[in-house]
């Protein structure tokens, strides 16, 4: 009843950001399809260090789909080819016994590979500190019931929210654009009372740090969405692209 | 208005208005271009020929235009190269097998099969005429319903115009939702609707135009050289 | 021996932390700007920490072990942050949510620093609110509540089934001003190796660049620990990968207490282990016990029957299904807490009524919430965890029941912290899940949340200005003093030993086995004789380890392995820690629960007489055991009663 495959996998494997990487070939064999990804991965770095060579270093944390850590391109697509789920959520029984697969890393100039299947998303931060929150300190605020929410606003505003930062959208938009990642927080804090003294701001700075970066220019392909493994919407870029005319046209 | 040239969105945004301008245009030429179909051998469509021929309007009109065609390229230009740029050196061994549209991932090269097109389309009929009268030519053709019937009594111009066509349907399929996207007037409720809307216009303007030379290579395949 | 004061405020349990707050010193703003605080960690603790402290004008040093402060493993709660709101109007009030977590930890928490956080709960939902964090809301426009295991009032907020990740993404946003304003500065992937103390009190910390593989130092005039829980020690666990006790057991080498320790929470609803291969265990919200019903089949041929494929839970008749908490627990039923499931479930695979290939699971099944709510009800409540699971295992849940099993979870236990949450280290701080102080012996739902952000937003903000009022004088340190070449040598030192060992095990090799002898002998039920055993196995696994590891590539560089070698070689020091505080603790309560001490129903039986006290181990060398040292619990203001949830 359960599958046993054997595959072949081709990893990328680079020393560093400046130093030239390229493919390494590895057979594995009776991987079960009920091994995750990741797990399949562990697999073949216990193969490695037993036979004394380095592992593949690849990011991972959480394991469950929310921490936005892992990051893998697999077979053409951010996170494999699977719906709304994160490399770590990926299991092997979506792959054929015999099946040969690609594994690489993000791919962006905003996405510098540290090692191997590792980049550095570090770019994102830098948005978000460019102006992805509502200044508030800690302390002194009115009571949390004080401004009602319509619950469809709040709901859409959660849907934004659930970006997890991976950068898949980055990793399968063909122009690197970053825009999903980035109309996401704006449409969150857009949304809600609370994020909208600053939102002018607010989107004008993220989108100035985010061009600054190197990031690309949209051009609407929706590949972020469709990769998106929260299913984030570009809907959301709509309203980023009218939070930053209005506040540009209102200066 | 600086953040017009040098943020991505100002950017698009320029995409988009030049985009959406072109677009009125299509929708223009091609209204009158059905007047060719009129029974009455060309006469109407001839008027209007004559009544915009070189006269300081029509000549306006045409540098607006120009400017139009020219802002969306030179735009598009450079946007592609900046998202290069943006790409990174380093390829993808496994592709990109992301199911988006296909004229959405490819709107560059439609738009050089279009300029392709442009080109032949002024040879054909613009250089012969408001430029000849712009330039004093007397052989300068007024009204065109004669070039037309004589350009696509040849099978292979109407089939060039027709491939030509299909590239502008693509990338007008993609493009007007996606102008929509850009200015921000588009939402979950509305991206269903302006991708209705998007097809629906892309369609119309390209059959009205296709209707043209089909007639014309019918009418001349099926009745000969009348 | 060390005298423990836990500091705690004269005056009435509703007064205390009032009286602290009038009569504590505090720092003025031109003071502020030149003292340093390093915060290790950007959870829910050390996140809104660091924040809070950078607003206040502190100069705030933040050590992330992941590539953004945004992964921390906070991030991964699902169900949902308590408050004594009382917005539903059900009767709940600060003193009943202080009741309801003192008692659901069985009696083992101090009734002062539990009191502060039910009060200050009313506050992190305001401040969260504000930063824009989409709580999940009525019709009406106000805040919807929800209940978990453990209370009789709705108190619990939450944003869809991601609370964690809406909580961290605002206290990560709050860190990312703070970073933008450069009031703190962030190192991202930077582990702390070791504390450096100069003159017994926490100046500094040495850490690894985990990029360039190089060892820094930094200075500071005090350090604040807020790493999370030691539950990897058991290697699978619904922890993340990265999770680990490092920075606690550095602390507690250099001298802070370790306290209750053996207090490990088990989760009942987890996903079970698959195979040999697992590097995880996937955690199934609590939520899911509102309308899940458990149970196992009565027969045991019928038992043996689905373990081997041959017969599906569907085929089972309805008067063949033993729902067993239904059955023990008649009051509580399905929603009893959690120690009191998860020690139901191992009751019945132990019996031999496990299903799953392995016989380590029990059945969790909707079919009844189904047929009374519709399908549509049901997909609207738990669609998205029904989506998971059928990810994870490719089972339909709507279809079949779930498969779960108990796994670790949370750590009650941690760094012992006085009321000013500061270790036994003048100047080390210890926040969030990796200190000890407010979960007793047993967490309730939603309440891990609700104290990593009431410590780094409301509590250390104040307590740790008390510590740095006296400090004001004392200019920056250099890094370059005797104390901190010391440091940084010996954790060159046993960097070095490990790569020198070039054995034939990898590093998971020993963690795997490390974590089946803690889940084997110092898991759900532990008996005198298997703690002993434990101690034993855990000695010998551990020379194994120091003599036959084998660690890949270079120290100088990125080398995963290194990584955790280290934290492996501080998991069999926490590992030995636990299983020596189940063995110390001849009592059973919340999460400890030991065999020799349940009631003739099979309940665990507290001993308030000889054990009312938080076990806290002091660190006294390498070869040598640590030392007991007893912070006596005085409860003032509540009765200590046996946890009841049949009637």
């Amino acid at each position: 009843m359960e599958k046993i495959i054997n595959i072949t996998l081709k990893v990328w494997r680079q020393k560093g950001p400046k130093e030239k990487g390229g493919f390494e070939t590895h057979k594995l064999e009776g991987i079960s399809g009920d091994t995750s990804f990741l797990e399949m991965l562990d697999i073949l770095n216990e193969k490695l260090v037993n036979e004394g060579k380095e592992p593949v270093a690849f990011d991972n944390d959480c394991r469950e789909g929310i921490c936005g850590m892992c990051s893998l391109y697999i077979n053409g697509h951010p996170h494999g080819p699977d719906n709304l789920i994160t490399t770590c959520q990926l299991h092997m029984r979506h792959f054929k016994d015999g099946d040969t697969i690609t594994v690489e890393p993000w791919r962006s100039a905003a996405f510098p590979v540290i090692r191997d299947l590792m980049v550095d998303r570090y770019a994102f931060d830098k948005i978000i500190q460019a102006g992805g929150y509502v200044s508030v300190n800690t302390g002194g605020i009115p009571d949390a019931n004080a401004i009602p929410i319509p619950k469809p606003v709040a709901d859409e505003a959660m849907d934004a929210a659930s970006c997890i930062g991976c950068g898949a959208c980055v990793a399968a938009c063909k122009n690197g654009s970053a825009m999903l990642f980035v109309s996401a927080k704006v449409s969150q804090l857009a949304l809600l009372p609370q994020g909208k003294p600053e939102a002018k701001q607010r989107a004008k700075a993220m989108v100035l740090k985010m061009d600054e970066l190197g990031f690309g220019n949209c051009t609407n392909t929706r590949a972020c969405e469709l990769e998106c493994p929260k299913g984030v919407s570009i809907s959301n870029i709509a309203r980023l692209n009218r939070e930053f005319l209005v506040a540009k046209f209102s200066d | 208005m600086y953040w017009l040239f040098n943020s991505s969105i100002g950017r698009k945004f320029i995409m988009s208005i030049s985009g959406i301008f072109l677009l009125l245009f299509l929708l223009f030429h091609m209204s009158m271009n059905l007047t060719l179909l009129l029974p009455d051998d060309g006469k109407v469509y001839d008027m209007i020929c004559e009544f915009l021929g070189a006269n300081w309007y029509a000549v306006a009109g045409t540098l607006v235009l120009a400017a139009g065609v020219v802002v969306h390229i030179v735009y598009a230009t450079m946007l592609t190269l900046q998202n290069r740029k943006a790409r990174g050196s380093d390829k993808y061994l496994s592709s990109n097998r992301t199911e988006t549209e296909w004229s959405a991932k490819n709107m560059y090269v439609l738009g050089l099969i279009i300029v392709l097109g442009l080109v032949i389309h002024l040879w054909n009929f613009w250089y012969k005429m408001q430029f000849a009268e712009l330039i004093g030519c007397p052989d300068a053709v007024t009204g065109g319903s004669g070039l037309v019937k004589e350009l696509f009594s040849s099978p292979c111009y109407a089939i060039v115009y027709l491939i030509w066509l299909g590239a502008i349907w693509f990338h007008l399929t993609h493009g007007v939702w996606s102008a929509f996207q850009t200015l921000g007037l588009s939402g979950k409720i509305w991206y269903p609707r302006l991708k209705m809307i998007s097809n629906i216009v892309s369609t119309l303007i390209v059959v009205g135009f296709a209707a043209i030379p089909v007639y014309f290579m019918a009418v001349h395949l099926l009745c000969g050289n009348n | 021996m060390i005298k423990l004061d836990a500091k705690i405020p004269k005056g009435l349990l509703a007064e205390k932390w009032t009286n602290y707050k009038d009569h504590q010193k505090l720092v003025n703003p031109a003071n502020k700007r030149r003292l340093d605080i390093i915060v290790v960690g950007t959870g829910l603790a050390g996140g809104s920490a660091a924040a809070s402290l950078g607003e206040l004008g502190f100069n705030v040093l933040n050590f992330c072990i992941q590539d953004s402060p945004r992964r921390a493993h906070s991030i991964a709660a699902q169900g949902g942050i308590n408050a004594a709101k009382n917005y539903q109007n059900d009767g709940d009030s600060i003193y009943r949510l202080f009741y309801d977590t003192i008692k659901g930890g069985d009696y083992r928490a101090r009734e002062a620093n539990v009191h502060r956080l039910s009060e200050v709960s009313v506050n992190i939902i305001d401040q969260c609110v504000a930063q824009g964090v989409p709580f999940a809301r009525e019709y009406g426009g106000l805040l919807d509540n929800r209940s978990f295991g453990g209370a009789q009032v709705s108190r619990t907020f939450y944003a869809k089934g991601q609370t964690g990740q809406q909580l961290l993404l605002g206290a990560y946003s709050a860190l990312s001003r703070q970073i933008h304003k450069g009031s703190v500065k962030m190192f991202v992937r930077y582990e702390m190796l070791d504390l450096v103390v100069i003159d017994g009190r926490a100046r500094g910390i040495i850490a690894r660049n985990l990029v360039t593989g190089e060892i820094e130092r930094f200075a500071a005039h005090a350090v604040v620990i807020a790493t999370g829980g030691y539950g990897n020690a058991y290697f699978l666990s619904t922890n993340a990968m990265n999770s680990n006790g490092s920075a606690a057991a550095q602390v507690y080498r250099k001298g802070a207490l370790f306290a209750n320790p053996a207090f490990a929470q088990i989760h009942p609803t987890c996903i079970p282990v698959h195979g040999e291969f697992q590097s995880k265990l996937t955690l199934m919200s609590e939520s899911l016990r509102n309308d899940g019903r458990i149970w196992v089949p009565k027969k045991i041929e019928d038992a043996v029957a689905i373990r081997e494929g041959k017969l599906k839970p569907t085929e089972i008749a309805e008067e063949n299904r033993d729902y067993y908490l239904e059955r023990r627990y008649p009051a509580f039923g399905n929603l009893v807490p959690r120690d009191v499931a998860s020690r139901a479930a191992k009751e019945r695979c132990d019996a031999g009524f496990g299903i799953a290939p392995s016989g380590l699971a029990v059945y969790l099944d909707f079919s009844d919430a189904i047929n009374r709510l519709g399908m549509k009800t049901v997909e609207a409540r738990y669609g998205n965890l029904f989506q998971m699971y059928e990810k994870i295992t490719d089972q339909n849940p709507y279809e079949t029941p779930m498969m779960i099993y108990p796994a670790i979870h949370y750590t009650m236990g941690g760094v012992w912290v006085d009321y000013e949450l500061m270790t036994t280290i003048p100047g080390c701080f210890a926040i969030g899940e990796a200190n000890f102080s407010d979960h007793g012996a047993n967490r309730l739902g939603a309440s891990a949340l609700m104290q990593g952000l009431a410590d780094g937003y409301f509590v250390l903000p104040y307590t740790i200005q008390n510590y740095l009022a006296d400090q004001i004088s004392v200019p920056r340190f250099s890094t370059d003093l005797p104390e901190f070449e010391e440091t940084e040598k010996a954790v060159k030192a046993r960097i070095n030993k490990l790569m020198n060992i070039k054995g034939n095990r990898s590093v998971d090799s020993f963690h795997k086995a490390l974590g089946s002898i803690m889940w084997d002998y110092v898991g759900m039920a532990r008996t005198k004789e298997s703690l002993k055993t434990a101690l034993e196995k855990i000695k010998e696994l551990k020379k194994e380890f120091w003599t036959n590891v084998r660690i890949p590539g270079e120290v100088g560089s990125l080398n995963t392995e290194l990584e955790k070698a280290l934290r492996v070689a501080d998991f069999f020091d926490i590992g030995y820690l636990i299983a020596l505080d189940g063995l110390n603790r001849n009592e059973s309560c919340g999460g400890h629960f030991r065999e020799e001490y349940q009631t003739p129903e099979g309940e665990a039986l507290r001993d308030d007489i000889r054990y009312s006290y938080a076990a806290c181990w002091q660190y006294t060398g390498e070869e040598k055991d640590p030392e007991l040292v007893k912070e006596p619990l005085e409860y003032e203001f509540v009765v200590r009663q046996q946890r009841n949830y049949k009637s």
